[in-house]
């Protein structure tokens, strides 16, 4: 296989002769296409006399150069022979050219009209399954048997009961942080107790709730989205439809509903581990006893601190799940597109949690919840 | 009944232009399930072999373990005078090259066109190759295998069934192979379609000069295109042999499987021709 494709042009009346040598297959022909596109003299024959092996795709060389010069093919060999004219059976004369990006100029603007676009499609998409999700519930509410309670209850182990260590080793963690660089700040004051209130109020209020709905988005929305994506693309979900069983109340209620029972409940496990965090480092290092931290959390966190998070809990479970469930649904075409998808599910969720917690911040000050 | 069964060539010690795929002894195992157990096969350079067997008998995952797929558990596997049992992952890239495989579904890249797929294993062992020629030889491969030229720029989601296999025997034979391993190319085609892809396969092995693997359960299949069959049945390859010499064979299984009315009227229709 040493033998490398080569060519010389014999010179004569009424065209030259390309008279070619060497191996004339995949591997090998990739310099010589280059070579032979260049040839600008008329060619009368091509001479594969000197051609010890030939694939299909040396075979589309001299075809090509055939087709594009007129010149005659002479001292094929067999198989030479039947591999040009398996080739010229199928050559359409249609030569695809690579396909070309747009210029700068055209694609930005073309990418941006296409995100605007895109955007509002998502909207009124969005919408419409939350639609859909309300007329399934309510259907659900008035046929309680349908109701799948095992799919739930499943459903709400994955999201909630699988979930507990995680999170309870961040919030735990997060505690301590606070705690820590609270009680750096207060001591200028002479205000160290205080760590106790900065602690209790901050989890209770705003972090524990808000780092459970990232990390159920992390770990839960976007299994949301690849599952249900994935059924989509092997046509579970068609299948499902087909014999009766509805994708939104086998797929999408379940996960849904176990989404926002079980938030406030980890949204509130999340708080008490980041308190456990604080008097655990208010014990380490500000001299705080563990129990009497927590005897003072009770007297300075007000009750509607925690109402605050329980309220939170649900709707951003809901957001969580729905960001999940509508973009696993979305899925059309193909495996990029889970990616995509999952991607999306959880960029969504977690952005629309905080936006949506800045604007419970207004509102519960508003009411004097602050 | 087995020793009866074994057909003479495993007499033939035969080097690998004769038999570009040997298998000895093979040994697959799942957990408890045994599926291959001291299976032995032979293929001749440029025939079409075809390999039937019950579901669940391990036709996939025969040709899994010859395409280094699947790591048997014992015994041995050589392509094309590589052995595929002994090799490292980047030893045996050299005949990776040699082969095409067609899966099941097509196993086409979804994010890619078809013209696309072809070009994967042409980038992959031959970055020297320009793009314009590429694009050349992605779109006769795509007309080789009998799609329109349009069906090129086609994602594998916008087609059909039959063209996705097409499509995926296009790419099979990108790097213009010795060895083709289709699985069950004919299933879930109708019979006009079916037919036309065993020409279609009979066609380019005639005109490439290749070796197919071809698992089929389709009986036309067998009957229209296949050199010789091999039948895979208790764990083994239980007789390999021209459709007529396993006829004569006293085997259940194979009794059933060919004389049954599928069977006999597959070849009915064989011998109106």
């Amino acid at each position: 296989m040493s033998d490398v494709p080569d060519f010389t042009l014999i010179p004569a009346e009424g065209g030259d002769t390309l008279v070619l040598t060497g191996a004339m297959v995949v591997s090998r022909v990739g310099p010589l296409d280059m070579r032979l596109r260049a040839i600008a003299t008329p060619l009368a024959q091509i001479d594969l006399a000197g051609v010890t092996t030939i694939d299909t795709v040396g075979a589309w060389l001299c075809c090509r150069l055939s087709r594009d010069t007129g010149a005659a093919i002479i001292n094929a060999d067999d198989v030479a022979q039947r591999l040009i004219k398996a080739l010229q059976g199928v050559d359409d004369g249609v030569t695809d050219e690579p396909v070309r990006p747009l210029p700068t100029w055209l694609r930005v603007p073309s990418e941006v009209g296409d995100a605007v676009v895109g955007m509002g499609h998502g909207t009124i998409g969005v919408l419409g399954f939350i639609g859909q999700i309300v007329m399934a519930s309510g259907s659900m509410i008035r046929h309680p048997g349908r109701i799948r309670a095992r799919a739930l209850v499943h459903q709400m182990e994955l999201v909630g009961v699988n979930a507990l260590g995680i999170i309870g080793l961040m919030s735990f963690l997060v505690g301590i942080v606070i705690a820590q660089q609270g009680a750096v700040e207060l001591r200028q004051f002479g205000a160290e107790v205080y760590t106790v209130n900065l602690v209790g109020r901050l989890t209770l209020r705003e972090l524990g709730i808000l780092m459970t709905a990232i990390m159920v988005a992390g770990r839960s929305g976007s299994a949301f989205a690849a599952e249900i994506g994935t059924m989509k693309l092997t046509e579970e979900v068609d299948a499902m439809r087909t014999i009766g069983v509805s994708p939104m109340e086998a797929l999408v209620l379940p996960r849904v509903f176990a989404t926002v029972l079980m938030m406030p409940l980890l949204g509130v496990y999340a708080a008490l581990m980041g308190i456990i965090g604080g008097a655990f480092l208010a014990q380490l290092t500000l001299g705080i006893p563990f129990i009497s931290f927590i005897a003072r959390i009770r007297t300075v966190v007000p009750v509607y601190d925690v109402w605050v998070g329980l309220i939170k809990g649900p709707v951003f479970g809901l957001i969580v799940a729905l960001a999940g469930c509508y973009q696993g649904m979305q899925v059309e075409s193909n495996a990029e597109e889970v990616g995509k998808r999952t991607t999306a599910a959880v960029v969504m969720a977690i952005f629309t949690v905080i936006v949506l917690d800045a604007f419970f911040a207004v509102f519960f000050s508003e009411v004097n919840w602050g | 009944m087995t020793a009866l069964c074994r057909a003479p060539e495993y007499t033939v010690s035969g080097d690998a232009d004769a038999f570009p795929i040997r298998v000895r002894g093979l040994r697959n195992e799942f957990g408890d399930y045994v599926v291959h157990d001291d299976l032995d096969l032979d293929v001749r350079r440029g025939e079409i072999l075809g390999v039937v067997g019950g579901s669940g008998t391990g036709k996939s995952v025969l040709m899994r373990s010859i395409i280094g797929l699947q790591t048997p558990v014992a015994g041995s596997i050589e392509v094309l005078g590589q052995s595929i049992t002994g090799a490292r992952d980047d030893a045996d890239i050299a005949i990776r090259c040699r082969w095409g495989v067609l899966f099941q579904g097509g196993a086409l890249f979804s994010t890619l066109t078809v013209a696309e797929n072809v070009e994967v294993p042409l980038r992959e062992f031959y970055p020297d190759i320009d793009l314009r020629l590429l694009a050349e030889i992605a779109h006769f491969k795509v007309r080789l295998t009998g799609l329109a030229g349009e069906a090129a720029v086609k994602y594998p989601a916008e087609l059909s069934g039959g063209m996705r296999k097409r499509a995926g025997l296009a790419r099979a034979l990108a790097l213009d192979p010795e060895l083709l391993f289709l699985d069950e190319p004919t299933a879930g085609l109708d019979p006009i379609g079916a037919a036309a892809f065993d020409q279609l396969i009979r066609g380019l092995q005639q005109t490439l000069g290749l070796t197919v693997f071809l698992i089929t359960h389709d009986l036309d299949t067998l009957h229209e295109i296949c050199d010789r069959v091999a039948v895979l049945a208790d764990k083994r390859v239980i007789a390999v042999g021209t459709i007529p010499e396993l006829l004569a064979l006293d085997h259940p299984w194979i009794q059933s499987y060919f004389k049954g009315p599928r069977g006999r009227a597959a070849a009915s229709v064989r011998h109106l021709d």
